[in-house]
């Protein structure tokens, strides 16, 4: 299944600048894996050590927060868009 | 090691002051000062960092009645004075004897924000974001707002000559909206919550159409947080340069709170008050305390929460800060702890009934919190207390719908006196 992710600035470096890619994967944790074949060195930007998504990290799948539905094991149907943000932000 | 944050921002350090580099809370990486809020090796929070001067409590007191009196505590050029700004701050720190003795309080203070420029504590961080939005050469300030910053973000971006957008959810308090609209921006509202808006707007700040503007609680994030130090800095001043023993703090998205601490640490370091132990206790509406619930199961970190509360200037679900309240509360000895809508009225009406103080309903979850802390005998009632009001009771006037005239009588004295008010 093929969806659209959203790559944030700091992490564009990877992307040779692309804001948006395309990647193939069920779940968030495959999406992020493909990024990971094509975009050496992402994941760990993403993930921490023990695996898990970084608490600065916010992902979306749609417009869901990966936090209220299954995080990693999230479902990716084909077309929907995956969007990562750095989580520090908003409010004061 | 400093690295540059981009290669279109230069080295801007002597326009802010004693700040001198931005560092991850998370990692420590540090950066040249740039428009960046998030650490490219972590996405960890940026802080700023400073190489303090001399600073005398005498140089601070003959410094202007506002918050530049503490300029060379913030990351400000050194003739901010001089520069349109709307001069927040120096607020009251009001001696609250009649709510302390219904509460059983030997000493208690309100520091009652309302009395800044736009009616909250946001004038604070929004004076800072300016000043880096001047230096970076953005002429657009933005921000996503729960309304409060709003009406901050306008007022300073007709101060200062800037372009304003500015983005809330949809359906707020109708005073917060004509307060962000009437200097002239533009005001979008979004349907959803907080959190999503805070998503679109990070989401903006990555796209061509956003990458020019300055939003002050995103971008410009590190600069405009300082703000909220100088809560500290007047606390501590007011009280005769002295650190309260304890002290209630609302909690959005936690910044103020981890601000506070930053400010009487630094008055500490810097010798300006005596090294003392003090107490910071977090305050939230049940319909929206994804802290307070972390606090009582004892976690280092926080589950984001769907808000549901009237004290929408706190209903942040997803605080940024979360995880650093409770490091905070942790080790100063506090707590975090939340109360319900009905709470919140009740405690609006105590403070106005006890101080003359009409706060917004974030002066509701504090006043609530600091009632039932020292009911629940977490809070002690001999320690020197201060609680905060952040914003007006004029513009969440819907909390209270219910107060109204005591009786309607003809203009007569027999009127009056028959009506049974005597």
């Amino acid at each position: 299944m093929s969806v659209s992710v959203r790559i944030p600035t700091i992490l564009r470096t990877y992307t040779k600048g692309q804001a948006e890619v395309s990647a193939e994967g069920a779940t968030l944790k495959e999406v992020l894996a493909d990024l990971e074949t094509n975009y050496s060195g992402i994941q760990a930007r993403i993930l921490g050590d023990d695996g898990a998504i970084r608490r600065f990290v916010n992902i979306y799948v749609g417009d869901e927060d990966v936090r209220f539905a299954s995080g990693l094991d999230t479902p990716t149907p084909d077309g929907v868009q995956v969007s990562i943000i750095p989580a520090v932000a908003g409010g004061c | 090691m400093a690295l540059t944050a981009t290669e279109s921002v230069t080295s801007a350090t002597g326009s802010f002051g004693s700040a001198s580099a931005l560092s991850c809370r998370e990692c420590g990486a540090r950066y040249d000062l740039g428009p960046i809020f998030a650490c490219i090796e972590c996405f960890g929070p940026l802080e700023v960092a400073y190489d303090f001067g001399t600073v005398t409590r005498e140089s601070i007191e003959q410094g202007p009645k506002n918050i530049w009196r503490y300029k060379a505590l913030l990351p400000v050029p050194v003739d901010v004075e001089k520069l349109p700004n709307m001069n927040p701050g120096l607020t009251p720190l009001v001696k609250a004897d009649r709510l302390a003795a219904e509460l059983g309080l030997r000493s208690l203070y309100v520091k009652d924000d309302s009395a800044n420029p736009t009616h909250s504590f946001k004038d604070r961080v929004v004076a800072m974001a300016v000043e880096a939005a001047r230096v970076f050469g953005f002429t657009t300030l933005s921000c996503s707002s729960t309304g409060n910053l709003a009406g901050a973000v306008g007022a300073a971006a007709a101060r200062a000559g800037f372009r304003s957008c500015v983005f809330i959810p949809a359906g707020l308090e109708e005073a917060k909206v004509v307060m962000a609209a009437v200097y002239g921006g533009q005001l979008v509202a979004i349907e959803g919550t907080y959190d999503d808006v805070n998503r679109f707007c990070s989401e903006l700040i990555g796209d061509p159409a956003g990458e020019d503007w300055g939003f002050v609680n995103v971008n410009l994030r590190p600069y405009y947080a300082e703000g909220s130090k100088t809560l500290a800095y007047e606390i501590a001043e007011q009280l005769g340069w002295r650190v309260p023993d304890q002290i209630v703090i609302p909690i959005a998205s936690g910044s103020q709170l981890t601000k506070i601490d930053k400010g009487f640490q630094e008055l500490i370091a810097l010798g300006l008050v005596e090294d003392k132990p003090y107490r910071i206790f977090g305050a939230q509406a049940t319909g929206c305390a994804p802290v307070a619930r972390a606090w009582e199961k004892g976690y280092t970190v926080v589950q984001p929460v769907k808000p549901d509360t009237i004290a929408k200037s706190l209903a942040i679900g997803n605080p940024a800060d979360g995880p650093y309240v409770l490091d905070v509360c942790r080790r100063t000895g506090g707590a975090v702890e939340h109360v319900s809508d009905e709470e919140i009225v009740d405690s609006i009406r105590l403070l106005a009934r006890t101080e003359g103080i009409f706060a917004e309903t974030a002066g509701g979850v504090t006043t609530g919190v600091l009632r039932k802390l020292l009911a629940k005998g977490v809070l002690d009632p001999e320690a020197e207390t201060v609680v905060l009001n952040t914003g007006d009771g004029l513009k969440t006037l819907n909390a209270v719908s219910g107060t109204g005239v005591t009786a309607t009588i003809k203009p007569s004295l027999s009127a009056f006196k028959d009506a049974g008010l005597l």
